[in-house]
This record gives structure tokens, C-alpha cells and sequence, in this order.
């Protein structure tokens, strides 16, 4: 059984590690780099939890091999706060209670970022069609869907 | 405890202060059930039936014990014999024993050195089955020609001559239905069936079990209670109870799902066998086919109303299944399917039926959603054949403090009526409608829970305070309980560090289920603060040389208190607990009871759908929840639960249902199949909080999170028929269903 | 004597009575009285039921206390969800 080597870069750091041909970037990231924040809801891309970036395209990294890493950029939610403040998303999600278990809301953290980074003013419909793809049970999404409005406010204003 | 009824002044309860693990939760710290590991942990992973009804002929794990790096087979033969009651239910259901019972039962486990390998392993364990019929239909298991899935089931309720599938049959009600029905000037039959709905957390079951061969073990597991997970799984692996420490981790959802077990015990025996830990998660696939879906109901209604909109007659016979093992919540169905209403002849009929599915688990409200569905449904029709307002008419019959409950005792104080005057004055309920909308209006209740209960306070040496409960925060409940803390001690709420503890640290504590935790844990926090407080009292009284009842506890200090206390600056928390170690040692608190003082939480809902007579989907245009949460202690944590109540109620309605196959196999078990409400599914849900105040508890609480899931089934399908005029009797309501009822129509 | 009331389903086993009347001055008393009194009852507390005091629901709480005016019904075992 002979595993592959893969270099890349996760948060800014450069990261090694060896993988089996068949595990997937979520099981790199959680097994072998001991970076549990995105989380495996499904393991068929159907619930966003363990959304990720990679060379800034969100993906579900339990759709992606590890060994596709390789010369990548990976982007988690264990790098969404920076210098140890707090990304507007993330103060937002938590001043508008808007998790409740808190499982879906890294995945959802990431691909609400991906998401303002290519339209900082999107409307309630296209934030709604965005987060589609990421499950979660718990709220109903109103109080999400309110904090991401609200980041964007306070970004736009920002910026 | 609340002698002169609950406390109504607030420096702290109500306000909506950030949550203490907020931060955790939003950087990815937070430690959910798959994120622990331990020094030279094995990997486990289940061998599942892909036959919903078989015979286990023979088991030949040889060639899986080959291959390199597994550690472990286990079978039932791992497992103790001669249990009884549920606890045999529980280990039968986490190994089969004899039979596989449904698609996705247990067979087998392995422990590997690595997940991969024991996936692997998997394929190479040979079992051979016997294949038998299969029923998963709850009329169908009924009939005279089922397959019996177990002789012997039934308990003493079960009237000779019924099916063996047949496990609990219950009757109540009172009156006289025929008399009743004759006061009627419109009386109307229908039928109703529901389908079986999961919980649907997005986390699956995880746990990391370390149990040694001398009967001492440590378990990590996500669960909605750790001492209900003790008990379970001492009671099938024959373990000394407190053998077993429990640790709890972050929990990713459970809706009454967690409040069981199924692979914590074979985590455990794998470790025992293996002798080294072992860490188990299950696939989504897993979680659909093999944890606890809510039961699914066949329902005949029969409901009778003067034209003035009087309720005179109602009864009810609910047939429900909850898989291959009793344990369907048809007896609260019957409780509950008529107690919004004031109502003087009524009757239930209630029948628990075994199927060829997985044993069902709690689901939010479990046995009410579906009740409500049928009889808010025949209420709905009702008003329209006498043209009545749905909500006058409700307020013309709804229960209030006094009124005789349909399951017999009179209610204490209960909100049902203010929940329907806010959602008569709320805007929402006169927006006028297009063509193809409809609006629908549904009530539910839910009568809430003590249960056992134990927490500590324990004052640090900087005068802040550290509570530990033993109820996990699912949904929030550690910022409510910090609210409760600092309330009682008067100090800020950012100087209370709420623990969740694990069973190695407190008494006994039910789950976080029956919308208790808040109730439960928070008037325990508060008995437990109190009884603190008078301990602070008396460390002030010592240092001023007064009597302890000359001193009361204020904003976060002691002072003189009464005429002849004297004259003395206050004392801060702070000023005490800085010298405890001097003056008597560390000041805590403790409580714990089973109190019984919860109170139901009525809710209203009116939601208003637009249905696309090209396609027969139904959109939800908008929905308001009005609920009575007695007092809102963190009120976006209430609005939460009314809003993720409501929301599970709007999948079950129109998208969520086991399917299963001709081959009695699940055929939709992953999330793309089995579709849970997504972002662009839904609007913005509002929501009204209506403060009834509970007598039962020291602050007026009442539990919030289950009574949401109720009204929505019933309002969709009411706002349905108002907008295509056809009643939908069967959920879902998918597009193919709704979109056949239009062309039967035209 | 405190009045108890029965579900309909339990009516059978006590010669169709819809209340019984035991002594008993908590919640623990009257079920053991009930079982003594009216054996046809055991059954059904065996397995287990909830009893409702005025209006308050009592899961299991056997020390509550019952008043020989006070309200009484037997109900199914209830659980939370």
C-alpha cells in the first residue's frame, strides 16, 4: 500500500502530509493535519459542512481527493479569524445567535466569505440560493441569513 | 420553591447577551463527537443487513480477522444474555441477534488500525442469511396476513385476537360520542397517514470508547444526555453503572434523536475486545437507515360543530409504527391530538405496530405532529363548511386555565388563547392574497418535562462563578443558563463559566430533551445560587458579628439588612469569596430534584403558501410562529427554537419521507434523497413570544423547543387546501402529489 | 378517600368503573393502593403510568402530595421527546 506525498498550503502555512489515493481532503485536513473545524455532515456534498476553499473556489473537501491538494491553496475556518480578531461574518453569526448546535456554521462561515468576496452587496435571494448547498437543522436559516446581510453591511461600509 | 409566584423584575433575564461559546463555535474550536481522538485509538466500523427481514443463519468472520491491521470482530455473541424490557430492545437494536429486523440493522464490527481497513474488513466478513417477508407499512402490518416480526411482543394492553404486531393498544376519552355528534350541525370523517421523518442532525452519531477487560471504561460521545447513554450501555455490555464515565462533547443537533444509543455499545465491545480505544462514526447513510426516524401514522378522524363554531364531538383512531421494536408515541398522539380544544365528548384509539423499519427515536414533540396534522386538518375543514374564521373559532373553543383537558385533568395556567389574539393582530394575518396562495392556520401544544436534574455553583476566588450542569447545550442553553446564574447572584453575566459535566461530576441528569434543559437546569441553577448566596450571607455576617437573617443578598453583595442589622458597607462577591479560604472554605451551591412543576407550551402558526398549479410545488410565502415561552430568558434562543421548529415542520410537510422499496430497503438514504429544507426553500420565519408566566419555576419558565414542530404540518396543509381547494390528507405534500390533486380537481 | 380517575382503556380491568376511590396521601400511596385494591390495575402500573394532581403532571415523583379534594387522574407513562 504506498501512500502519496502532498504538499500545500492550508491557512497561509505550508503543510505536508501522506495520504491513501482514496481518502478525501476533509479526512487530510481532520486526520492528518488535526485541523477538525470543517466537518463531515454527508460525505456526498449534499450538506456544506465541510466547505473549504481551494485556490478560492469553494468546494466540499469531501468531494475532493487529498492528493488533488497538491500546489493548492486551502482556505479553512481555522483561518477565517486573523491576528486574533474575529472576521465580521464570524462576530455577526454570533451577535445574531445565529447558530444554535453550531455544527453546520463553519461550512457555512466559508462559504458565506466565498460568497461576499465575488458580490459584497448580494440580495436576500441570491444569499439564499448561495447557501443552498449548506445544511442546517437547527434555525431555519433567518437568523443566518440576517447576520450575513449584516456583514455585508458593515464590509461594504468598511471598505 | 416559587411560593409567591414567579419573580417578574429583571436586571439580566431577557436581554440577548452573546453566547459564552460563541467564539469556539465560530473558529472551528469547538469539539464536536468526531473531533476527539486518543493515543492509539483503532478505527471502528459496522456491518449492516442489507435485508429488511432475515434470519442470521451463520456469521464466518475468518477472513476480515486476516487482513492486516484489524484488531476485532464482534457479534451479538459479545454481548451479555438474558436481558429484558427495553434494555433487551436497546442491545437487540444496536446487534442483531437471531434476525435482522430492517435494512441497516446490525450484524457485525470491526476494529481497525485504520478506517480504511476496517471499511475493508467489512466485505470480507461472509454472512449468511435466510431471507423472510417483510412488512413496512403500518396498515399493512396490521393485517391479518403480516409477517409477524416478533411473537411475544405485546404487553398487557393488547385485546386477544389482534395481530402479533399489534404491541400497545390504548383507549381514552370521556362523554358521549353519539349524543355529541348529534349536537353537531356539521360533522366531518376523514383519513390521514404522515410518513416517517429524521431528526436530521447534520452531525451522525460519534463516540470514542476506551473499556478495559476489568470492566472500567471511559466513553466521549455526542448525545443529548451522557447518563442516559450510562445507563444504556452498562445495562447491555452487563456494566457496573459508575464503571462507565461518560464525557459529552459538542453536540451537533439531536431533536430527540441522541437521547439513545446505538453505537456507543459496540464502540465499548470493540474496545474491550480489541483492548485498546476505539473510535466509531457513522456514515449519513448509516444515520438514515439504522438511527431512530420518527414513527409514521394512518390516522381516521371524526369531528362535529354547531354553526356557531362550538366543537360538540371529536374522536380519533391513530395506528402508528415505530419499527421492529414498541415504542411508537401513539400514546401521546391520543393524549394530545384534541388538547387544544375544549371539548366534552371525545375519544381515542391508539395502536403501537411493529414493521420491518428502524426502532424509532424521539423526534421534537414525538407522537404530536402527526395527531395535529389530522385533527387541526378536519378542524380547518370544518370552519370552511360553516364559514368560519379559523382563529375565531379556535379562540371560541381553545383550553385555558381550568378547562378540562381531552386527556382529563383541568390545565394549569396556559397562553393558548394569547397566542391566538397575537396571531389575529399581527399583520401577517391580513396581507391580502393572490391567486394560487392560500393561507392556513394550525395550533399545537406540547406539555413539556421535569425530569431528574442536578447542578453546582462554586464560587472562584475572584468572586465569579462557575456552574456545571448536566444538561449539554444544543441549541444555546448555556447563555440562558449563565442568565439564570447571574440573575440570582446579581453580577454580570460575562462572570458566569457554565460547564456541562460529565457523569463522573454530578448526580444524575436526564437528557437535554422534553424541552427541559432551560426549565430543569436553569431551576436548579437558580435553587443552587440561592442556596450560595445564603452561604455568602453567613461569611458576611461572621466578619460584621451579626445574625445571618440580618443579612440580604443585592446586586452581587451582602448587606445589613432590618432595623437592628447596623451599620455596614456592603460586601462584595468579590470582598467574600477573596477570603473564603479563611473564613470556612470554598462557597458552593447544589440542587437537585425531579421537579414537576413544568408547564405546557401552546403555540399558533398562520403561514401562507403560493402553489405553482403547473408543477404542484408549494412555496412558503411567509410564516409566523406565536408561542408561549412562559418567560423568554434569552429571547433570540426562543426565537431560534420557534424558528427551527417551525422549519422542521415545513420539510416534513412538504419533503421529508422515508421511501422504501418493494425489498423493504430504504431507498433515499442520503441528504440529496432524503431532502431537508435548504436556505432558498424558505423566507424569513417571524416570530411572536407570548409570556404566560409558569407557576412552576422561580423565573415563569416554560420549555420552548418542542411545541414549534406541531401547528406546521396541519397550517401547510390548511393554507394548501385554501389555495388549490383540495384537502391533502397524506404527507408529504411533494410536487407530484399536490400536482395529482389539481388534475382530479379540474 | 381520593378519587381517582381511569383512562377508558383501563375501565375494563376494574369492572368498567371510570373513577376508583383509595386512600393515600401522596402519589406513591395511591398507586400502591390502587395495585392492592384493585389487582386487575397491576398490570398496567407495572409497566408504569404518569398521574396528574390538580393539573400538574407528575412523571414519577412518588412523594407528591394528594389531598382527598384534589384532582386526580391516571394517565399513560409519559416521556419527554
Amino acid at each position: 500500500m504506498s501512500k502519496i506525498h502532498v504538499t500545500t498550503k492550508v491557512n497561509g502555512d505550508e503543510v505536508e502530509y501522506l495520504c491513501e489515493p482514496r481518502e478525501t481532503l476533509l479526512d487530510c485536513l481532520r486526520d492528518h493535519l488535526d485541523l477538525t473545524g470543517a466537518k463531515e455532515g454527508c460525505g456526498t456534498g449534499d450538506c456544506g459542512a465541510c466547505s473549504v476553499t481551494m485556490d478560492g473556489r469553494l468546494v466540499c473537501s469531501c468531494l475532493v481527493l487529498g492528493a488533488e491538494a497538491q500546489g493548492k491553496e486551502i482556505a479553512t475556518i481555522e483561518g477565517m479569524a486573523e491576528d486574533g480578531a474575529l472576521h465580521p461574518l464570524q462576530r455577526k453569526f454570533i451577535e445574531h445567535a445565529a447558530l444554535q448546535c453550531g455544527i453546520c456554521t463553519p461550512g457555512i462561515l466559508v462559504a458565506a466569505k466565498s460568497l461576499l468576496e465575488k458580490n459584497p452587496d448580494p440580495t436576500e435571494t441570491e444569499m439564499r440560493y448561495w447557501l443552498a448547498g449548506n445544511l442546517c437543522r437547527c434555525t431555519g436559516y433567518d437568523k443566518i441569513i440576517r447576520a450575513v446581510m449584516d456583514a455585508a453591511a458593515e464590509m461594504r461600509e468598511a471598505s | 420553591m416559587a411560593l409567591d409566584g414567579p419573580k417578574q423584575d429583571f436586571k439580566y433575564i431577557g436581554t440577548r447577551p452573546e453566547r459564552p461559546d460563541g467564539w469556539d463555535k465560530v473558529t472551528g474550536k469547538a469539539r464536536f463527537g468526531a473531533d476527539f481522538s486518543m493515543p492509539g485509538m483503532l478505527h471502528g466500523a459496522i456491518l449492516r443487513s442489507p435485508h429488511a427481514h432475515a434470519k442470521i443463519i451463520k456469521i464466518d468472520a475468518t477472513k476480515a480477522l486476516a487482513l492486516k491491521g484489524v484488531k476485532a470482530v464482534v457479534t451479538r455473541a459479545d454481548f451479555p444474555e438474558g436481558l429484558e424490557g427495553e434494555d433487551w430492545n436497546i442491545q437487540e437494536n444496536v446487534m442483531a441477534g437471531e434476525k435482522a429486523l430492517y435494512d441497516g440493522h446490525a450484524v457485525a464490527a470491526v476494529a481497525a488500525t485504520s478506517q480504511l481497513i476496517a471499511r475493508d474488513a467489512l466485505k470480507l466478513i461472509e454472512v449468511e442469511y435466510e431471507v423472510l417477508p417483510h412488512v413496512t407499512d403500518v396498515d399493512k402490518a396490521m393485517a391479518e396476513d403480516a409477517p409477524v416480526i416478533r411473537e411475544g411482543a405485546a404487553d398487557y394492553s393488547v385485546p386477544e385476537g389482534m395481530h402479533p404486531n399489534v404491541v400497545r393498544y390504548m383507549e381514552s376519552g370521556r362523554g358521549d360520542l353519539e349524543k355529541g355528534f348529534a349536537e353537531a350541525d356539521l360533522v366531518i370523517e376523514e383519513s390521514f397517514t404522515t410518513e416517517a421523518a429524521h431528526q436530521g442532525y447534520i452531525e451522525p452519531h460519534a463516540c470514542v470508547a476506551n473499556l478495559g477487560a476489568d470492566g472500567k471504561g471511559d466513553l466521549w460521545c455526542c448525545t443529548q444526555g451522557h447518563w442516559f447513554v450510562r445507563q444504556m450501555c452498562t445495562a447491555v455490555l452487563g456494566l457496573e453503572a459508575t464503571q462507565l464515565r461518560v464525557t459529552p462533547s459538542e453536540i451537533g443537533g439531536g431533536f430527540g434523536g441522541k437521547t439513545t444509543v446505538f453505537i456507543d455499545p459496540v464502540a465499548l465491545a470493540l474496545s474491550r475486545k480489541a483492548g485498546r480505544p476505539v473510535k466509531l462514526v457513522m456514515s449519513r447513510s448509516e444515520v438514515l437507515r439504522a438511527t431512530g426516524p420518527t414513527a409514521s401514522a394512518s390516522m381516521d378522524i371524526k369531528m362535529g360543530m354547531t354553526k356557531e363554531g362550538k366543537i360538540t364531538a371529536a374522536s380519533g383512531t391513530f395506528r402508528m409504527q415505530g419499527g421492529a421494536f414498541p415504542g411508537a408515541p401513539v400514546d401521546v398522539t391520543t393524549m394530545l391530538a384534541f388538547a387544544n380544544y375544549d371539548i366534552e365528548h371525545v375519544h381515542h384509539v391508539g395502536y403501537d405496530v411493529m414493521t420491518n423499519r428502524p426502532k424509532q427515536a424521539a423526534y421534537r414533540a414525538p407522537g404530536a405532529p402527526m395527531g395535529a396534522f389530522a385533527t387541526e386538518s378536519v378542524l380547518d375543514e370544518l370552519c370552511r363548511g360553516l364559514g368560519l374564521d379559523p382563529i375565531e373559532t379556535r379562540l371560541k373553543n381553545a383550553v385555558k386555565e381550568g378547562t378540562p383537558a381531552t386527556f382529563g385533568p383541568k390545565f394549569p395556567p396556559v397562553g393558548l388563547i394569547e397566542t391566538l389574539e397575537e396571531a389575529r393582530a399581527h399583520p401577517n394575518y391580513s396581507v391580502k392574497l393572490g391567486p394560487n396562495q392560500g393561507r392556513g392556520v394550525a395550533s399545537g401544544y406540547w406539555m413539556n418535562w421535569g425530569g431528574e436534574t442536578s447542578a453546582s455553583v462554586a464560587i472562584g476566588d475572584d468572586g465569579s462563578v462557575q456552574v456545571s450542569i448536566g444538561t449539554v447545550d444544543i441549541g444555546g442553553s448555556r447563555a440562558s443558563m449563565a442568565l439564570m446564574a447571574a440573575e440570582a447572584f446579581g453580577i454580570p453575566y460575562e462572570n458566569v463559566r457554565v460547564s456541562i459535566a460529565d457523569t463522573g461530576s454530578l448526580g444524575i441528569n436526564e437528557p437535554t430533551h422534553g424541552s427541559r434543559a432551560t426549565f430543569a437546569s436553569g431551576l436548579a441553577i437558580i435553587e443552587a445560587s440561592r442556596e450560595a448566596t445564603r452561604k455568602l450571607c453567613q461569611r458576611a455576617a461572621d466578619k460584621w458579628g451579626i445574625d445571618a437573617d440580618a443579612v440580604t443578598w443585592e446586586d452581587g453583595c451582602a448587606k445589613p439588612s432590618g432595623p437592628n442589622a447596623g451599620e455596614f458597607d456592603p460586601l462584595t462577591i468579590a470582598e467574600i469569596a477573596a477570603e473564603m479560604g479563611s473564613t470556612g472554605g470554598p462557597i458552593s451551591g447544589h440542587h437537585e430534584s425531579t421537579p414537576d412543576g413544568f408547564g405546557g407550551s401552546f403555540g399558533t402558526h398562520v403561514v401562507d403558501v403560493e402553489v405553482d398549479p403547473e408543477t404542484g410545488r408549494t412555496t412558503i410565502l411567509r410564516y409566523l410562529v406565536v408561542q408561549d415561552a412562559g418567560k423568554a430568558i434569552h429571547p433570540a434562543y426562543v426565537e431560534g427554537q420557534f424558528q427551527g421548529g417551525a422549519v422542521q415542520g415545513i420539510g416534513w410537510t412538504l419533503n421529508e419521507e422515508y421511501i422504501y422499496g418493494e425489498d423493504g430497503r430504504l431507498q433515499n438514504p442520503i441528504f440529496l434523497d432524503y431532502r431537508v429544507p435548504v436556505a432558498s426553500d424558505l423566507p424569513m420565519i417571524d416570530t411572536v413570544i407570548v409570556e404566560v408566566p409558569n407557576p412552576g419555576h422561580p423565573y415563569g419558565v416554560r420549555g420552548v423547543g418542542e411545541t414549534g414542530i406541531t401547528p406546521p404540518l396541519p397550517a401547510i396543509a390548511n393554507a394548501v387546501r385554501d389555495a388549490i381547494g383540495v384537502r391533502m390528507k397524506k404527507l408529504p405534500l411533494t410536487p407530484p402529489r399536490v400536482l395529482a390533486a389539481i388534475k382530479a380537481r379540474d | 378517600m381520593v378519587q381517582v380517575h381511569l383512562w377508558s382503556g383501563l375501565r375494563p380491568l376494574v369492572d368498567g368503573r371510570e373513577v376508583v376511590e383509595v386512600e393515600g396521601e401522596t402519589v406513591g400511596q395511591l398507586l400502591d393502593n390502587l395495585v392492592k385494591d384493585y389487582p386487575g390495575l397491576k398490570p398496567a402500573i407495572d409497566k408504569g403510568v404518569s398521574i396528574s394532581v390538580d393539573g400538574q403532571i407528575i412523571p414519577k415523583s412518588r412523594g407528591v402530595k394528594v389531598k382527598d379534594s384534589s384532582e386526580v387522574f391516571l394517565l399513560q407513562r409519559l416521556y419527554a421527546g
